[in-house]
């Protein structure tokens, strides 16, 4: 008994050496690449910092480059307040995230239960296929479609449109409709991937209970809302949060169907930071706003784990 | 209709049609898209640009080879496949043994190291692309593939060290005992035994790690200028002018994007597994 206790207590010392060993080399590395360029951001969003104007200095300690931008503590971050436009990309954002989610929830739940329902086991094997394309297309190419298909002149959705209602609308020049088309394919890219989390969780529940059910109660609904539900409570999580997340960072598919426009129509908000910083060169209030969606997106993660990851 | 739930599985005629045209509409609308792209790539602009849209069409390869001349389509696959892999080579060399010392050591502070992983999923690319911009330009670094490789890690470290982590979670802590009794010190056991154990999750880690890779449109389009354009900042370079190469663009998206999705048909069970980072079983 001695001696196995001590070999225990050995084995938990080297245990955690070598833990530090394991983990170090990846530590090192995103604390280098992830979190000094976000110490860095929060310096220069402390700065008036136009890039064509700013000059280097040469680098401090040999890794923190050194300009003469001006000093301006939290001017940047007030006049982010004063302005409405930081806002209105914000909340344009949670408006598409409110539109968006809902839709690809209830598609998904409806796509999910079709793959669990019994028959037809050829083509759900190939739904199941199918499903993956949308999510694995890469979001540039996804981007490339929509200005596709949604083209004034020879979008294919356009063509079917003008079939059924007879008139032809300029889909992404018209800011509603522009908004709606970015919608579309983002409902059309993300709803598979509701679709696979709800179908894995619908498997989960026990056949016995199921069945049981079934004949307890004719009503599909009430089978649904009391037995399946329960088991897609994690799942549905899991889809809110991580497009939630998404959809904060969301870039690609609108940057290349519309690059914000009409006007700022559908300018989501990584799209404005990215226009403040690359194209009006205002390092230092992109940087600012960088900072307050960092800070929101951390909240909001902080909110999350709490609810899902809770074990290690 | 209602009162025929008598047995699971034999379901009435009439509710197994419906279930069969909507297991058809949504194939159909998951496919199309693709489908059109790749036709699109395919034809000439006179039929792309026709008022109705063409079904019927001879089949050209003339916007493959024209995007291959005129846009230096092969350069930025080249480097796309480059950045993608070094990043996932780096990744799973720095990121499975970090995995392996999640799931089998117990050490402080251990769950705040989880969720600092894991809060990675949850930053925008943006607010690292900002400072990483000026601090690759500094260093010399911009439109180079390294600056690339290295920002890339931010977001596959941590995918590896997840999936990776759950792996290792999967091998019985019997097994170490064993090879401590052996004589094998921790390095010997994760080496020669957690690691070929692991092998399958460590493969679908990478696959997930080259898609993110390949697919990432933002720290690109920063970062790069000419030299090391990847295929999807590319894809995005012709979108102006009056009259857009429809063929040519989609023929590039069709060489961007079928790679990818061959890849994940082929891990597609691992697929939902891998994007809610095991969230979900």
């Amino acid at each position: 008994m001695v001696d196995s206790d001590m070999s225990v207590d050995k084995s938990k010392k080297t245990y955690s050496t070598g833990a530090f060993f394991f983990l170090a080399p990846a530590v090192v590395v995103l604390l280098a690449v992830g979190i000094f360029p976000l110490i860095f951001a929060v310096g220069v969003s402390f700065h008036q910092f136009l890039l064509p104007k700013v000059h280097w200095h040469g680098n401090f300690l040999g890794i923190w480059p050194i300009y003469d931008a001006p000093l301006t503590w939290f001017q940047n971050y007030i006049s982010i307040f004063q302005d409405d436009s930081f806002r209105d990309a914000l909340s344009r954002t949670f408006l598409f995230l409110i539109i968006v989610l809902p839709c690809e929830l209830v598609l998904g739940l409806v796509i999910a239960l079709l793959l669990h329902q019994q028959g037809n086991e050829l083509l759900k094997k190939i739904c199941r296929v199918a499903l993956v394309i949308p999510m694995a297309t890469t979001f540039a190419v996804v981007g490339l479609m929509g200005r596709l298909m949604f083209d004034a002149n020879y979008g294919i959705l356009n063509s079917i449109w003008g079939f059924i209602f007879h008139f032809r609308p300029d889909w992404l020049a018209d800011p509603n409709l522009a908004f709606l088309s970015i919608s579309i394919m983002e409902i059309w890219q993300w709803t598979p991937f509701c679709a696979l989390v709800l179908f894995s969780s619908l498997t989960m529940v026990p056949a016995e209970i199921e069945e049981a059910a079934k004949l307890e109660t004719a009503k599909w609904w009430q089978v649904l809302w009391r037995v399946q539900l329960p088991f897609m409570l994690p799942g549905i999580t899991a889809i809110l949060i991580l497009r939630t997340a998404d959809i904060l960072k969301l870039f690609d598919v609108v940057y290349i169907m519309t690059k914000g426009g009409p006007g700022s129509a559908t300018e989501l908000v990584s799209l404005f930071v990215q226009r403040v910083g690359f194209r009006a060169f205002d390092q230092g209030v992109a940087s600012a706003q960088a900072i307050i969606l960092l800070i929101i997106a951390t909240l909001l993660s902080r909110f999350y784990i709490k609810f899902v990851y809770k074990e290690v | 209709m209602a009162g025929s739930t008598s047995k699971a599985g034999s379901t009435p005629q009439g509710f197994n049609l419906l279930h069969f045209i909507l297991l058809l509409v949504t194939i159909v609308v998951c496919v199309f898209p693709f489908y059109w792209m790749v036709t699109t790539s395919l034809k000439e602009q006179a039929a792309i640009l026709s008022p109705t849209p063409q079904f019927f069409f001879p089949p050209t390869l003339g916007n493959y080879t024209r995007a291959f001349e005129k846009f230096d389509i092969g350069a930025s696959l080249v480097n796309s496949l480059i950045v993608a892999l070094s990043t996932t080579a780096i990744s799973l060399i720095l990121g499975a043994p970090a995995a392996y010392a999640i799931a089998r050591f117990d050490f402080k502070g251990k769950q705040d190291l989880w969720f600092w992983f894991i809060s990675n999923r949850m930053i925008s690319p943006i607010v690292v692309a900002l400072p990483f911009f000026l601090i690759a330009r500094q260093f010399h670094l911009l439109d180079t593939q390294l600056a690339l490789i290295l920002i890339y890690l931010t977001f596959n470290v941590p995918i590896v060290v997840w999936i990776c982590a759950d792996q290792f979670r999967n091998i019985p802590k019997e097994l170490d005992e064993a090879a401590t009794l052996e004589g094998y010190n921790s390095f010997a056991i994760f080496w020669r035994i957690a690691l070929p154990l692991a092998a399958p999750g460590i493969a679908v880690s990478a696959i997930f790690s080259f898609i993110f890779s390949w697919n990432e449109l933002l720290y690109a389009l920063v970062l790069t200028r000419t030299n090391a354009k990847t295929a999807p900042v590319v894809a995005t370079s012709f979108l102006s002018g009056y009259e857009l190469p429809w063929g040519q663009i989609m023929a590039t998206g069709t060489l961007v994007a079928l790679p990818v999705i061959i890849f994940s048909i082929i891990v597609s069970r691992q697929l939902v597994r891998g994007l809610t980072m095991g969230a979900i079983k």
